[in-house]
């Protein structure tokens, strides 16, 4: 109780610039943009998409503390239930080409590319 | 040295080393497991952040539910290592210099915005995050967002049924 106490007396000491989480953030979505475009399995792709879903929430995270305002967490939170939905659609999707095809290589699904 | 700012460069630097392994793994099983460890790593990025209750969060949806459907379906289709290592073809070249493009005009928008954090009172510390006042906020101010959630979570669930079974 007294070390909380003291932990909640001390000032706002110097802190890690907020730019370096956004530039974080950024590298990560770029990353996963690398992956989105250039990997050939589905399975991985949705990795990156969920890559690309956590850079977003980390920039909601990271202005929320700059703002010191949390309505930033309640955006993340949202943001992670909608990426659940995601996952499960998107994982339901490969197992059903999966089973018509036999293949999750997004270059064998192009039936509707004619 | 601040031992936040060696906190941050450590998550940092292995969140963008598994974000690494993650694209260029030649198992998907392995891109699995470095998925589990940036999500992880990232939840160290969140409360350095303050955000206690967005980290809990991340490590139980993310590290837990979405990476032990991602392993399910691995299994489930038992797949292996990918046979040929990629070639740099025109379309790859092309997609490093898109995203190396976005980062640079991202970084420098982001390098124009202040940096310093919000100075916060001591009751405002206290409070900042804590899932008394996420759940306050969500509960109230933001209750329509929170049921259409819900509704799409249940959507999501009785779809991924119907599209995953094979014969209704």
């Amino acid at each position: 109780m007294a070390a909380q106490a003291a932990a909640r007396e001390a000032p706002n000491r110097p802190m890690v610039p907020i730019t370096y989480y956004l530039l974080l953030a950024a590298a990560l979505f770029c990353m996963g943009m690398f992956g989105v475009l250039v990997r050939r399995n589905a399975l991985v792709i949705f990795m990156c998409v969920e890559l690309m879903l956590n850079a977003a929430n980390l920039t909601f995270v990271a202005f929320a503390r700059m703002r010191g305002d949390d309505l930033g967490h309640v955006s993340a939170f949202f943001v992670i239930a909608v990426a659940a939905a995601e996952a499960a659609i998107g994982l339901a999707i490969v197992i059903a080409v999966f089973r018509s095809r036999g293949s999750v290589l997004v270059e064998d699904i192009r039936t509707m590319k004619h | 040295m601040n031992i936040e700012l060696i906190l941050f460069g450590a998550f940092a630097l292995l969140t963008l080393l598994s974000a690494g392994t993650v694209i260029f793994a030649r198992s998907p099983i392995n891109s699995a497991m470095a998925l589990v460890s940036t999500f992880f790593f990232l939840a160290g990025i969140y409360v350095l952040l303050w955000a206690h209750t967005v980290a809990v969060m991340q490590v139980l949806v993310y590290a837990g539910a979405i990476m032990v459907l991602f392993l399910f379906v691995i299994m489930l289709l038992n797949l292996g290592e990918s046979p040929t290592r990629g070639k740099p073809t025109v379309a790859r070249i092309a997609g490093g210099a898109a995203t190396v493009g976005l980062f640079a005009a991202l970084a420098i928008i982001l390098l124009k915005i202040p940096a310093a954090p919000a100075t916060l009172s001591t009751d405002a510390q206290a409070s900042f995050g804590t899932i008394a006042t996420l759940g306050q906020v969500i509960f109230t101010q933001w209750l329509l967002p929170f049921e259409a959630v819900s509704l799409l979570l249940l959507v999501a669930m009785v779809g991924a049924v119907v599209v995953a079974k094979s014969r209704i």
